[in-house]
C-alpha cells in the first residue's frame, strides 16, 4: 500500500491578477483514488501541477507525503528513449541486472511485451499512455497524478485503459488523483469526485463512490455518480 | 501448411520493404544525375554551338584540361586540403563553443539577456567586415581565414542552439522534474537529446556558411586554399581554374553535407525526422 498523502489547506493560486483557484481545502489519504472534475478552464490542470510540485501556490499550505509522479495528457514519453529507456527513468539507482528485471517486469505488466527497443512515435497513443504509466508506476512511486491521462484516445481505448489502470493499481496500489474533464472516467475510477467550480475555483461538491474495482461504466453505482456529479457541475438533460 | 500464408506475408512484406528502399536508392542517385547531367549537356552544347562565349565561360574541355593540370601540378590537392583543414578547424570550434554556449542562453535567462543582442549584432554583420581585422591581427593565411569562420559560424549555432532549446516542450522539464533529472542530468540527458534533430539542421546550414566564408577568406587573407585558387586565377584570366575551383567547393560542401545527413539516420536523432 502507498504512504503516500497530500494535505492542502486554504490554498488560492493567481496568475499576475487572474485568479485561478481560491481556498482549496483537501486530504487525500494513502491509497485513495481522487478524481478532480470541473468546468473547461477552471483550474484543474493549474491544481494538479501544484500538487506535482511544477508550480508553488500565491498563498495556503500544501503538504505531500512520498515521491509524486504525473501521468500527462500527450507527449510525455522522451521520444528520443525507447520503451525501456522510458520505464527504466522511473526506477532508482540499481545494477545493471536487477534494472533490466525490473523493466522487464514492467514491460510485461502493460502488456508491451516485444516493443521493447520501439520509439514513442513507432507505438499508438494508447501503447504510449500505458508506458507512461508504466513508467510513473516504476520504482515505488507514492503518489500517481494523472493529468486527463487518456483524453487524446477514442472511446473504447479509453474504457480499455481505465480497466488495465484498474489492474495496475491493483498489483501495485498507489495513492492516486486523476484530474479529467470525463465525468465517466471519474466515476468508473475513482473512491472520490471533487467538482471545482468556475473559476476561482473552489471545490463545491464531493461524492464518495462506494463501488468495488474494477467497475462497469453501466453499472447502477457508476451512472447514479454520474448522475450525480453531473447535477452538482449544473448540467440539464 | 497453416503457417505457409503467414510465412508468405513475411517473406512478401520484406521484399516490399526492399523494393521500396532499393527504389528511394536508386532515385536518390538518379534524379541529381539527371540534373547535372542535363546541366552539362547544356554547357557542352551552349559552348559548342558557339552560345557561350569562352571569353565569359570556358569549355567543358577546358575546363578538363585546367583540372588535370591542377592535379598534375599537385596545387589542387594542396589548395583543397587546405581549405578542408580550414573549415574543419573553424567549423569544429563554432561548435564546440557554439553549441554549449547556445544552451546556456537557452536555459539562464541572464545569459540570454547579457548576451543575446551581441550575437545578434555580429550576426547582422557580414563577416567579410572582418577581413581588415583579420589580416591585422592574425596576418594573411591559415589564422585569419578560420578566424572568419568562426566570426560568421558562431553567432548562427549558439542562436539556433538556443532557438532549440526555447522550443523544447515544457513537459520534458516536468518530467525531468518528476524522475529528479536535474543539474547536468538535465542539461545532458534531457536538453541536449531534445534538441539533436534540430541541432543536425543546425550544422549542416552553418556548414555551408563555413565554406561561403572560407572561400570569401581565402580570396582576401588567405595564400592558399580553393578560395585563393578563384582569386589567383581571375589574377592571370583562368577562367577555366575559376571553374575548377569551384566544382571543387560545391562537391566538397555537398560531400560534407551528405556526410551530416547520416547523422539524422541516428535512433537518438531520427525519431525528430520519423514523426
Amino acid at each position: 500500500m502507498s504512504t503516500g498523502s497530500i494535505r492542502i489547506k486554504g490554498l488560492s493560486h493567481s496568475y499576475g491578477a487572474t485568479a485561478v483557484l481560491k481556498d482549496i481545502h483537501l486530504d487525500v489519504s494513502p491509497g485513495e483514488f481522487v478524481a478532480i472534475v470541473g468546468p473547461s478552464g477552471s483550474g484543474k490542470s493549474t491544481l494538479l501541477s501544484l500538487l506535482s510540485g511544477y508550480l508553488k501556490p500565491t498563498s495556503g499550505v500544501l503538504e505531500r507525503t512520498g515521491t509524486t509522479r504525473t501521468v500527462h495528457q500527450a507527449d510525455g514519453l522522451y521520444p528520443w528513449l525507447t520503451v525501456e529507456g522510458n520505464l527504466a527513468l522511473g526506477l532508482p539507482k540499481l545494477d545493471a541486472s536487477a534494472r533490466q528485471r525490473a523493466v522487464t517486469d514492467m514491460v510485461g505488466r502493460i502488456g508491451l511485451a516485444g516493443f521493447e527497443k520501439a520509439f514513442p512515435h513507432a507505438l499508438s497513443g494508447g501503447m504510449r499512455q500505458r508506458v507512461e504509466i508504466g513508467r510513473a508506476l516504476c520504482g515505488g512511486t507514492d503518489v500517481l497524478m494523472l493529468d486527463e491521462p487518456f483524453s487524446a484516445l477514442d472511446y473504447l481505448t479509453r474504457l480499455k485503459m481505465r480497466s488495465e489502470l484498474c489492474r495496475l493499481l491493483e498489483d501495485q496500489p498507489r495513492t492516486v488523483i486523476l484530474v479529467t474533464h470525463d465525468i465517466e472516467e471519474a466515476t468508473q475510477l475513482a473512491d472520490r469526485v471533487l467538482v471545482l467550480s468556475e473559476r476561482p475555483a473552489s471545490i463545491v461538491y464531493e461524492l464518495k463512490i462506494d463501488v468495488p474495482r474494477p467497475r462497469d461504466v453501466t453499472a447502477p453505482g457508476v451512472v447514479d455518480a454520474t448522475k450525480a456529479v453531473l447535477k452538482a457541475m449544473g448540467y440539464k438533460p | 501448411m497453416a503457417q505457409c500464408p503467414e510465412l508468405c506475408r513475411i517473406v512478401l512484406h520484406f521484399l516490399a520493404l526492399d523494393t521500396k528502399n532499393i527504389r528511394n536508392s536508386i532515385n536518390s542517385w538518379l534524379y541529381p544525375s539527371l540534373t547535372f547531367g542535363t546541366l552539362l549537356l547544356l554547357w557542352w552544347l551552349a559552348s559548342s554551338r558557339g552560345y557561350l562565349s569562352e571569353q565569359f565561360f570556358p569549355t567543358p574541355g577546358a575546363f578538363v584540361t585546367g583540372f588535370r593540370e591542377e592535379v598534375a601540378s599537385g596545387s589542387l590537392l594542396r589548395d583543397t586540403l587546405a581549405s578542408l583543414s580550414r573549415v574543419a578547424a573553424g567549423y569544429a570550434l563554432s561548435v564546440v563553443v557554439g553549441v554549449p554556449l547556445g544552451m546556456i542562453l537557452g536555459t539562464v535567462l541572464g545569459a540570454r539577456l547579457a548576451l543575446l543582442p551581441l550575437l545578434n549584432f555580429l550576426r547582422s554583420l557580414s563577416p567579410l567586415a572582418w577581413i581588415p581585422f583579420a589580416i591585422f591581427w592574425i596576418g594573411i593565411g591559415h589564422g585569419a581565414v578560420i578566424f572568419l569562420i568562426v566570426i560568421a559560424a558562431l553567432p548562427t549555432i549558439a542562436l539556433s542552439t538556443m532557438a532549440a532549446v526555447a522550443g523544447i516542450p515544457k513537459v520534458y522539464f516536468r518530467v525531468a522534474q518528476d524522475y529528479d533529472l536535474t543539474g547536468v542530468h538535465r542539461l545532458t540527458r534531457v536538453i541536449f537529446p531534445a534538441i539533436l534533430p534540430q541541432l543536425v539542421t543546425t550544422l549542416r546550414v552553418a556548414m555551408g556558411l563555413c565554406w561561403l566564408v572560407m572561400v570569401a577568406g581565402e580570396m582576401l587573407a588567405g595564400n592558399t586554399g580553393l578560395g585563393y585558387l578563384i582569386h589567383d586565377a581571375n589574377n592571370g584570366l583562368r577562367l577555366d581554374l575559376i571553374v575548377v575551383g569551384m566544382v571543387v567547393i560545391g562537391l566538397l560542401g555537398m560531400l560534407c553535407d551528405r556526410l551530416l545527413m547520416f547523422l539524422t539516420r541516428l535512433p537518438g536523432i531520427r525519431w525528430g525526422y520519423d514523426r
